[in-house]
C-alpha cells in the first residue's frame, strides 16, 4: 500500500487505518461521529494527499480543457479561479469528476480521486498526443494535501499559519491562492467552510501539527463521507461512473451547453440519450440505516440507492438514489434493507448545509 | 484487549452472561464494537422467540456496515434491552455493560461449547494477526 506523507501522523494519533484506492489511509481515529459533528461545529482536518494534482502547461492548455471537460473553463478568467467539472468519455460516461483551477494561461490545475490518477493520466496522454502534443502533464506526486474544514477552519488556519491570513480571508468560494510554497483554496467536500491546502510533501507533517495544537481535530474518511453525503456531494464509483452521465447522476448544472461551437467529448451522446433516470435525495421514515445498493420501489418502476449511511446531523439515514424520472420529490418509496422493505420520502437535497439541516 | 474472566464468548464475537434466574444475557464483544466502529441501529428479535443455536437474530448497524448477531445457545428470547435500541451508542461505550437480549436455554449443553476468556483471546489474535 502507498503512504502519504502524514502516514506517521496518523499512527501517532492512533489512527484506524485503511486500504483506500490502495493507499494506507485513517478511516478514523477513534469515533467516526464525533469527528463528523467537529466539522460542523467547530473545524477538523483530512489527509487528502492521496488525491492526484495534476499541473497542465502550455499554450494550448485552455483549449484542451474546453473540449476534455463538460464544465467550461472558459468560465475562468482570474486567478486562482476554480471549477468542478465531470471528464466525459464519448458515451457520455463519467471518467471522473475534479477541480480544475486556472493559475495562468499556460497553465492550470487538475485535482482528482486517487482511485482514477491512473487512468485519468492515461486518458489525458492519449487526448494530448491527438489534440495538443505541445502540452505539459505534471502529475505532483511531491505535494501532500491537508483539507481544514469547519465552521472555525479560517480562524485555526490562521492560528497555525498566522502569514496565510492576509491572502486567503478574502478568497471566496471556488478560489485559490498561492502562499510561499503553499496552494491554498477555499474548497472542500464536506458543506462547510473551509480550505483545501496543497503543500509540498516534506512539509506536511509540520503544517499538520500546527493544525492539531491550534485545535483542529483529526478526521478520517469514514466522517468524509457523511459529511459529504449530508452535503449531497457525489462520489465517484458510488453515485456516478463510466456507465452513468452527469444528467443522471444530479450533475447537470456543471455541463455546460451554452456555447455551441464548444464540442467536448461526450456532448453528443449527452444530448442524444433519453434521460430516463435521475439522482434523488431519500430520507428514511422507519428505523434502519440505508445503504449502496440497496433496492427501491416506486411507483414509476426501480431504483438502486447509490450512497446510504447515518446522518450524524439529522440522527437519521438518508442516501443518493438513482430512480426513474418520473419520480418527484415527495414521493414516498419503498427500500429493500434486508428481509424488510422500509419507507422512504424522496426530498430534495442537500440534507445540511454549513450546519444547518435542509430536511 | 478488553476480555471479561467472568464471560463466555462466541467464534461470532457475542459474549454471554449466566445470571442467577438460569437465563443468559447476551451482547457483542468489545473486540467486536471497535471492529464495526460507531453504532447507529440495533433491532433486537422479538420477545417469545425460539432460536437455534447459531441462528440470526439480531443486527447491529455501525456508520461502516451492518452486521448480524447470532445466537450463542438454542432457547427462547426472554427479555430484550430496549435501552441499547434507543441508545446504540452504548455498545461502544461499555459493551460489557449492554446486553442486547436474554435467552432461556432448551440445551444447557450448548454452554459448555462457547469459549472462555483465554479461547477468545486466542481467536482475536488469530483473526488480527
Amino acid at each position: 500500500m502507498q503512504q502519504t506523507p502524514l502516514n506517521a501522523k496518523h499512527r501517532e494519533l492512533n489512527a484506524k487505518l485503511t486500504d483506500f484506492a490502495g493507499w494506507e489511509m485513517p478511516i478514523h481515529y477513534g469515533s467516526q461521529i464525533e469527528e463528523h459533528h467537529a466539522v460542523r461545529r467547530e473545524a477538523g482536518m483530512f489527509d487528502v494527499s492521496h488525491m492526484l494534482v495534476v499541473d497542465l502547461r502550455g499554450e494550448a492548455v485552455r483549449p484542451f480543457l474546453r473540449r476534455l471537460l463538460a464544465n467550461d473553463v472558459a468560465k475562468l478568467t482570474t486567478t486562482g479561479r476554480a471549477l468542478y467539472s465531470c471528464m466525459l468519455h464519448e458515451g457520455g460516461g463519467v471518467i471522473d469528476d475534479l477541480i480544475v483551477y486556472f493559475l495562468r494561461e499556460a497553465w492550470f490545475r487538475l485535482v482528482v480521486n486517487a482511485g482514477c490518477a491512473d487512468k485519468d493520466l492515461a486518458w489525458l496522454e492519449t487526448q494530448r498526443d491527438a489534440h495538443a502534443p505541445g502540452l505539459q502533464i505534471v502529475p505532483r506526486r511531491d505535494l501532500a494535501m491537508i483539507a481544514v474544514q469547519g465552521p472555525k477552519a479560517g480562524e485555526k488556519l490562521w492560528a497555525a499559519m498566522p502569514g496565510t491570513r492576509d491572502l486567503t480571508e478574502p478568497l471566496k468560494p471556488f478560489s485559490a491562492v498561492t502562499v510561499g510554497d503553499m496552494f491554498i483554496a477555499r474548497t472542500g467536500y464536506t458543506g462547510e467552510d473551509g480550505f483545501e491546502v496543497m503543500l509540498p510533501g516534506r512539509a506536511a507533517p509540520y503544517f499538520w501539527q500546527a493544525l492539531l495544537e491550534a485545535g483542529v481535530k483529526p478526521c478520517g474518511l469514514g466522517a468524509r463521507d457523511t459529511l459529504r453525503l449530508e452535503a449531497g456531494m457525489n462520489l465517484f464509483g458510488q453515485d456516478m461512473d463510466e456507465r452513468t452521465t452527469p444528467f443522471e447522476s444530479g450533475l447537470a448544472w456543471t455541463v455546460d451547453l451554452k456555447d455551441p461551437t464548444r464540442d467536448f467529448i461526450g456532448r453528443d451522446a449527452l444530448l442524444r440519450l433519453p434521460r430516463t433516470r435521475q439522482l434523488v435525495g431519500l430520507l428514511l421514515l422507519d428505523k434502519g440505516v440505508l445503504r449502496a445498493h440497496q433496492k427501491v420501489h416506486t411507483a414509476h418502476g426501480e431504483g438502486e440507492i447509490t450512497s446510504g449511511g447515518y446522518a450524524p446531523t439529522l440522527d437519521a439515514s438518508i442516501a443518493l438514489a438513482r430512480v426513474p424520472a418520473a419520480v418527484v420529490v415527495g414521493d414516498e418509496v419503498g427500500v429493500e434493507v434486508r428481509d424488510k422493505r422500509l419507507r422512504a420520502r424522496v426530498v430534495k437535497y442537500p440534507f445540511v448545509r454549513n450546519g444547518k439541516p435542509l430536511v | 484487549m478488553n476480555i471479561p474472566t467472568d464471560l463466555k464468548y462466541t467464534k461470532t464475537h457475542e459474549w454471554v452472561r449466566q445470571e442467577a434466574d438460569g437465563t443468559v444475557s447476551v451482547g457483542i464483544t468489545h473486540h467486536a464494537q471497535d471492529l464495526l466502529g460507531d453504532m447507529v441501529f440495533v433491532e433486537n428479535p422479538t420477545v417469545g422467540r425460539q432460536l437455534a443455536q447459531n441462528e440470526e437474530c439480531a443486527v447491529v448497524e455501525s456508520v461502516k456496515a451492518a452486521s448480524d448477531v447470532y445466537a450463542p445457545v438454542a432457547g427462547e428470547v426472554v427479555a430484550v434491552n430496549d435501552a441499547v435500541e434507543s441508545a446504540p451508542e452504548s455498545l461502544n461505550k461499555d459493551p460489557y455493560g449492554s446486553w442486547m437480549f436474554r435467552l432461556r436455554p432448551s440445551n444447557p449443553a450448548d454452554l459448555e461449547g462457547l469459549l472462555d476468556a483465554a479461547g477468545y483471546q486466542a481467536l482475536v489474535e488469530s483473526e488480527t494477526h
